[in-house]
């Protein structure tokens, strides 16, 4: 048991600071421990999130040392004793009170993104579907919403971006949708258009911060700005078009 | 006098409180006329409910792996599971509807584990005499909220986020008119009135001080209700999940799956001892391998060897471990030893458990393909609940019904790992069904009193405006420490009895609790709201399991260690009395259907025989 210092953002969206705290940590610490000890005994007023504590949820998600990450799986054994860690909110955000931030922003790009569409006639019986025609579209759904991905991707932190860009997240889960073999729905418009692809220049930002290590850029955004070139820029592809119509998705059964 | 007149009402048919598995269904059920208007309140952001950490999986006998499953033998596993207490009809409806239930998740875009036919994979469980557990590795439980929270968004149901509820309103003649709740972010109150209201609010598990349960978990459900004057069933079995991880100690509590088990996992003590062999009860003994080698064959998929006894129910496997440690033959830091890695390839390990290996890495720097882990007893989950109709989930107060940990009666003594998914999605759909044909049958939004109203805001604001008073963490710790020894895995009558002492204390504490700060997202004032309803069901776990006399599933008395007969005809219940206390009584059951008796008690070699028939029939 050592007594340690931190820093904690405290304050809202227009004016806050930097708090000292002191907090005993011991062995196997995680800085979530730190935040709610603190909570319990110093500040029963310190806003944050949190859940499952297990690196399953996606709700403690804050910045330490200016890096975006999950309090629950940031262990103290990380940083050296004697350094302040310092605590503060997702920058993408508005900050409602301390560590938790307004997200609600997120949930409308969701809500934006045509769900999952199969046909009626494949409904009728189970499912078939080979274990690797859904190892890619699995791997997607590892995704736990924390919204690091979000914070990170430099096209968000830019206020007006919010606009024009549904951020790595979502390009997830419409990957995760375009790929799935039973999805007889067609997104490759809206993702060039409303959900705003060609916004993402593939520096990488999100991939590098995600807890679940899901290879968002390589196989979700990547595999995404190929299915819209080939249906917009290709020749041969927009002369298919004209004469037969959009190409529907290739029925897998 | 407090002016209630500018707080905002909206006006629901059905509204749901949480927004887990059993919540997102009810809201879904209840919406498919897209007349009915429904609202969803959840207290933490949309798609964090506990449910997100299920990680096994759902039972459903789907008969996928092994075509012999049948709802009947799905169900006969489930009472004996729940050492016969179950409530019959529920365990029926469940086993029969748990296959279509899961059928529709996939529909909405679930992707689970696939066998190699490219159908639903199914893996073995504790409890469950066939592969019967649908599951996506070990993140089933995130599947299934996203695929229902993703589904659920686009039906026309009205969602409000971090909204915490504060108290029931009902009409003179005792029907639910409503609910008083606080938006957390803001610490604005608004009232919703509703025609029926469903509590798929979960348990109650952070009672306890090693626990796999978040902060959510402050029983307000059970509060809330009991405050309303509904009756809580069977509120003595607690399940303790026989393996929660056990250090570092500040992730003592967190959940190891049953599924490391499933996949072939073994428990051993500090002597290297595969202990599970010597705690196999005479009931279950010509179901499970006497020996290393029969357990073996049955991992290489011997269909003729019986199952490992790592794979006896969690109460059984709790109390083993419990008893290992206890005769000092623990692991270094007082737990078992739970070993896949000597079983399953690195691989296998990877790719059939990856959050575990995960876990394990991160919190306690540990790699689970090469070592073994340690783990012991967490306070997992409320068989008991509300008391419900088991055809319609409507509780003892008319218009609020209720679903899954929330709702009591379905897993009886003890819960099969694998059937918590599935009763979330049956009774989830069952209770949104009813509740909306209830709402339809209703002429007029029943009238709330504004007077309730305004006890209810004050009781909550009073713990703000206070001047000084008992910091509410405080409370809730003494609370955790009180249950764990007093009312834990293993119970006595004196032990009880000083924590039923104890409760009361803390209840006079509650009285003068105080929240420094403002109204606006402030935890120290959530605590304290939470604390009440915690009160509420430690309290009535703790009175529960001081009448019990006897040790059946996951309740266990040291001091009457054996089933006692006489106990199979009671269900414990919990009340308010007029007076406001609690009262605890013995109610009889009713006398179970003829043909669901005989199913149960069957042997199991007669009902494979029975059920080959009915299969051949179709």
């Amino acid at each position: 048991m050592k007594e340690r210092d931190f820093k904690i953002y405290r304050g809202n969206d227009e004016k806050g600071e930097l708090v000292s705290y002191k907090c005993n940590v011991s062995e196997g610490m995680v800085v979530l421990d730190v935040i709610n000890r603190i909570q319990a005994d110093q500040a029963n007023d310190l806003a944050c999130r949190w859940n499952c504590k297990a690196g399953k949820c996606g709700s403690c998600s804050v910045e330490i040392n200016g890096k975006p990450r999950l309090a629950c799986m940031t262990r103290m054994n990380e940083f050296e004793e004697d350094k302040t860690v310092i605590i503060t909110p997702l920058k993408s955000f508005p900050v409602i009170r301390d560590l938790v931030t307004d997200v609600s922003w997120n949930y409308k790009q969701n809500q934006k993104i045509l769900p999952f569409s199969p046909s009626e006639k494949d409904k009728e019986k189970d499912f078939v579907m080979m274990q690797k025609d859904v190892d890619r579209v699995q791997h997607f759904r590892k995704c736990i919403e924390c919204y690091l991905c979000q914070n990170m991707c430099h096209v968000i932190r830019d206020n007006e971006g919010k606009d024009k860009f549904a951020g790595p997240r979502f390009m997830v889960r419409l990957a995760s949708l375009e790929m799935h073999p039973m999805d007889r729905a067609d997104r490759i418009k809206e993702i060039k258009e409303e959900h705003g692809l060609g916004m993402c220049n593939i520096t990488r930002c999100c991939t590098e911060v995600c807890p679940e290590e899901i290879q968002i850029t390589d196989d979700a955004i990547i595999p995404l700005k190929e299915r819209v070139v080939d249906r917009y820029y290709d020749p041969v592809m927009m002369l298919f078009n004209k004469l037969f119509g959009k190409k529907k998705k290739e029925i897998t059964d | 006098m407090l002016d209630i007149s500018g707080i905002r009402r909206l006006q629901f048919d059905v509204l749901i409180i949480g927004a887990g598995g059993a919540g997102l269904s009810a809201a879904i059920a209840a919406s498919q006329d897209r007349k009915t208007r429904v609202g969803l309140v959840c207290k933490s952001l949309l798609g964090k409910a506990h449910t997100v950490m299920a990680e096994g999986g759902m039972a459903a006998a789907l008969g996928n792996v092994d075509n012999r499953d049948d709802w009947k033998i799905h169900f006969r596993d489930t009472m004996r599971g729940g050492k016969m207490l179950n409530n019959w009809k529920m365990a029926e409806i469940h086993a029969k509807g748990a296959p279509k239930r899961v059928r529709e998740l996939e529909h909405w875009g679930a992707v689970f584990d696939r066998t190699r036919d490219g159908l639903i994979n199914q893996r073995n469980f504790g409890g469950h005499r066939y592969p019967r557990l649908a599951h996506v590795g070990d993140r089933t439980g995130l599947e299934m909220i996203r695929t229902l929270q993703d589904h659920g968004i686009h039906q026309g149901i009205d969602i409000h986020m971090e909204c915490t509820a504060l108290d029931i309103l009902k009409d003179k003649s005792g029907k639910v008119s409503g609910i008083v709740c606080m938006y957390r972010e803001t610490g604005e109150f608004i009232i919703f009135e509703t025609k029926s209201l469903i509590f798929a609010t979960g348990g109650a598990g952070k009672a306890w001080e090693v626990t796999s349960n978040s902060w959510e978990y402050t029983g307000d459900g059970y509060g809330m209700a009991f405050e309303a004057g509904a009756e809580l069933i069977d509120m003595e079995f607690n399940q303790f999940h026989p393996t929660g991880m056990v250090w570092p100690p500040s992730v003592k509590g967190i959940l190891v799956t049953e599924g490391v088990r499933g996949e072939g996992g073994i428990l051993k003590n500090s002597e290297g001892n595969r202990f599970m062999f010597d705690y196999i009860p005479k009931k279950f003994a010509n179901e499970t391998a006497d020996s290393v080698e029969e357990a073996a064959r049955w991992l290489e998929g011997d269909k003729d060897a019986r199952r490992p006894p790592e794979l006896l129910t969690r109460d059984i496997v709790a109390r083993a471990i419990n008893a290992e440690v206890k005769a000092g033959r623990g692991s270094e830091h007082g737990g078992a030893y739970l070993d896949i890695a000597t079983q399953r390839s690195s691989e296998d390990i990877k790719k059939k458990l990856p959050s575990m290996y995960h876990q394990f890495k991160i919190l306690a720097e540990l790699d689970i393909t090469k070592q073994p882990m340690e783990v012991g007893p967490t306070c997992h989950y409320f068989m008991g609940g509300i008391k419900v109709d088991a055809e319609t989930s409507m509780t003892t107060v008319d218009g609020l019904f209720s679903c899954g940990e929330a709702a009591g009666g379905m897993h009886g003594a003890n819960r099969l790992g694998g059937n918590s998914l599935s009763d979330l999605l049956v009774f989830g759909n069952l209770s949104g069904m009813e509740a909306a044909k209830y709402s339809k049958r209703l002429k007029s939004m029943p009238k709330a009193d504004d007077g309730d109203i305004k006890r209810i805001i004050k009781n909550a604001t009073s713990i703000l405006n206070r001047e000084k008073g008992n910091n509410p963490y405080l409370i809730h710790e003494d609370l955790q420490k009180n249950m764990q020894y007093n009312v834990g895995i293993i119970r006595t009558k004196k032990k009880i009895q000083y924590g039923i002492n104890r409760i009361e204390d803390m209840k006079l504490q509650f009285q003068e609790v105080k929240a420094p700060g403002s109204s606006q997202f402030n935890p120290g004032w959530h605590e304290a709201l939470a604390l009440r309803n915690l009160l509420i069901s430690s309290e009535s776990v703790a009175r529960s399991a001081l009448l019990r006399e006897e040790s059946r599933g996951a309740h266990t008395r040291e001091d009457f260690p054996s089933e006692g007969d006489e106990w199979l005809e009671y269900n414990i219940i919990n009340k308010k009395g007029v007076n406001g206390e609690m009262q605890t009584i013995k109610v009889k059951r009713s006398e179970p259907d003829k043909e669901l008796k005989r199913i149960a008690n069957s042997s199991i070699e007669d009902l494979e025989k029975e059920v080959i028939i009915d299969h051949n029939k179709l």
